[in-house]
């Protein structure tokens, strides 16, 4: 079953976010299922600079590509190189091992509830 | 539930006579051509692994099956498709095509001639209308019947390494000497998991396998006995998804991607296909659809030419994008990726592009731009890969043909 965690916060482009100083986040179960299994994931460095509702990375599978939207605004101050070193590890654990950066924030941008977002996913 | 091969307004897709195996084994399923079919079952790159080292089972059922039977049957043939038809032995496969009277593909085909007088045609899904009524239409005038058999007809794939025990071990005792004996490109009556069956040796991964056609009725029987059959060595189920990587590693081309209406068999490198010299039983030439465009073809200078590239970055070339030149401003668009992904098996990207002759030869270094960004590749021969026991052979030499657009691809 596709899970939406209650404790986490959505995006309409299918990102999740764990609140905390910094926060966490990465790409839901639904973007991980319809992608397939991850072989490719670019984010950016340490220290970049990262904006609400833009582009700051893209995943890749052997049939499709998607890009990456941040949802917050402010500064990475950790990537998840286990998760660029082994790809698959967003397609099997998106929620958990799976994450993608991690973001001292200055913004947040517009989220969603587990409720709407899962209510967006099932329409 | 809606009806096999039909669709209705509740479920405007068609179905597969497998379609509840597939929801039983939790396929995601997806839209193509027309029929909703598995794109996968698991993991993509399982499947397509599956099939490099073990054996996948596919179903294929979307494909159009067209019967063409009468005396006139082969001389029909050698009239509408670009191949020499009747030169063909019973018992044997051929891949051809059916081009317009402007010489671009209306559909690539695999037809096998099952009887003297009888072959069978098979088609994309998303060109099976087409093919049925262009067969009819160019049948027209021969003592020839033109037979759409695609409702009643599965088609299963077992493909890889471990395709021909497996496919052995379910074959009635009678059959099995012969159908393990079965080369590349041949087909015979046989009887499979007790199913009388077409079983062909061909494919679209770049593995030994076979194909399978049987009664629609048939199929989920048979689906199930591979399954179980095949377990033991490592066979799955494999969907779409890990069928279009499987044959872009292989270098073969997908009808919509590398060969459309504004295609011609010269323009994909699949020269051997057209041929302009075949002959009928009076040694006369024989005419056919799109002879005079394709003969003209042949003999002129091209405008652009189906390559390999191999990415030399991670970030995969994807359908649609240009191929630049890789040093010099302003860009400058030398052609267009056909399809494109991170190959499994080979650990980089891989693409086809359409590009023009002068960056074709092996060694050009190029560069796609992909989503704003330029990414190195380097032309390489085709096939991309190839099976370990495979009879080496040259490397094609992609030949050049006109183009009579205005724009690069």
């Amino acid at each position: 079953m596709t899970q939406f965690p209650d404790h986490l916060q959505y995006t309409v482009e299918h990102e999740w976010l764990a609140e905390g100083s910094p926060v966490t986040f990465g790409i839901t179960q639904t973007a991980a299922e319809a992608l397939g299994e991850l072989v490719y994931v670019e984010l950016p460095a340490v220290g970049d600079a990262v904006t609400a509702g833009a582009v700051c990375g893209e995943v890749e599978s052997t049939k499709s590509v998607s890009e990456l939207f941040s949802p917050v605004t402010g500064t990475v101050v950790e990537v998840n190189e286990a998760a660029v070193d082994d790809p698959a590890l967003v397609s099997s654990d998106p929620y958990g091992e799976g994450w993608l950066l991690r973001v001292d924030v200055t913004e947040t941008g517009p989220l969603l509830t587990a409720e709407e977002y899962r209510a967006r996913v099932e329409a | 539930m809606s009806e096999v091969g039909t669709a209705t307004a509740a479920d405007p897709q068609r179905r597969s006579p497998l379609h509840a195996e597939h929801v039983a084994l939790g396929a995601a399923m997806t839209p193509f051509a027309g029929w909703s079919m598995p794109l996968r079952y698991s993991s993509d790159l399982a499947e397509h692994v599956a099939v490099r080292s073990a054996a996948g089972l596919f179903d294929l059922s979307h494909m159009g099956e067209i019967r063409v039977t009468g005396p006139d049957a082969a001389r029909a043939l050698d009239g509408a498709l670009v191949g020499h038809l009747s030169a063909v032995g019973v018992g044997r496969a051929r891949y051809t095509m059916i081009c317009a009277p402007d010489g671009g593909v209306l559909d690539d085909l695999v037809l096998y001639r099952t009887a003297p007088d009888a072959y069978l045609v098979v088609a994309n899904a998303s060109n099976a209308a087409v093919v049925l009524d262009e067969l009819t239409a160019r049948a027209a005038g021969f003592d020839a019947t033109v037979t759409d058999e695609s409702a009643g007809t599965a088609l299963v794939a077992v493909q890889g390494p471990r395709a021909a025990a497996i496919v052995a071990s379910v074959t009635a005792p009678e059959d099995v000497d012969a159908v393990t004996a079965l080369r590349y490109y041949a087909g015979l009556p046989a009887t499979v998991a007790g199913v009388r069956a077409l079983v062909a040796r061909t494919g679209y991964t770049g593995e030994d396998g076979y194909e399978l056609f049987v009664p629609a009725a048939a199929a989920a029987g048979l689906w199930r006995t591979l399954l179980g059959a095949g377990a033991p060595h490592g066979l799955v189920p494999v969907g779409l998804s890990a069928r279009d990587s499987l044959r872009l590693e292989a270098g073969m081309p997908l009808y919509g991607n590398e060969l459309d209406r504004t295609t011609t068999p010269y323009d994909a490198g699949l020269d051997r296909v057209v041929r302009l010299d075949k002959t009928g039983p009076d040694g006369a030439p024989l005419d056919f659809v799109g002879r005079a465009a394709l003969a003209a073809r042949a003999g002129a200078q091209p405008v652009r030419v189906l390559i390999g590239l191999r990415g030399l970055g991670r970030r995969a070339a994807r359908h649609g994008y240009p191929v630049v030149r890789s040093t010099g401003a302003p860009v400058d668009v030398v052609g267009r990726v056909t399809s494109g992904a991170p190959s499994p098996t080979l650990g980089y990207p891989v693409a086809l592009a359409y590009v023009a002759p002068d960056v074709a030869a092996a060694g050009t270094e190029l560069a796609v731009d992909v989503r704003g960004r330029a990414e190195p590749v380097r032309v390489v021969g085709l096939p991309f890969y190839r099976r370990p026991d495979a009879v080496p052979v040259p490397v094609p030499v992609p030949v050049p043909v006109p183009d009579p657009r205005q724009e690069t691809p």
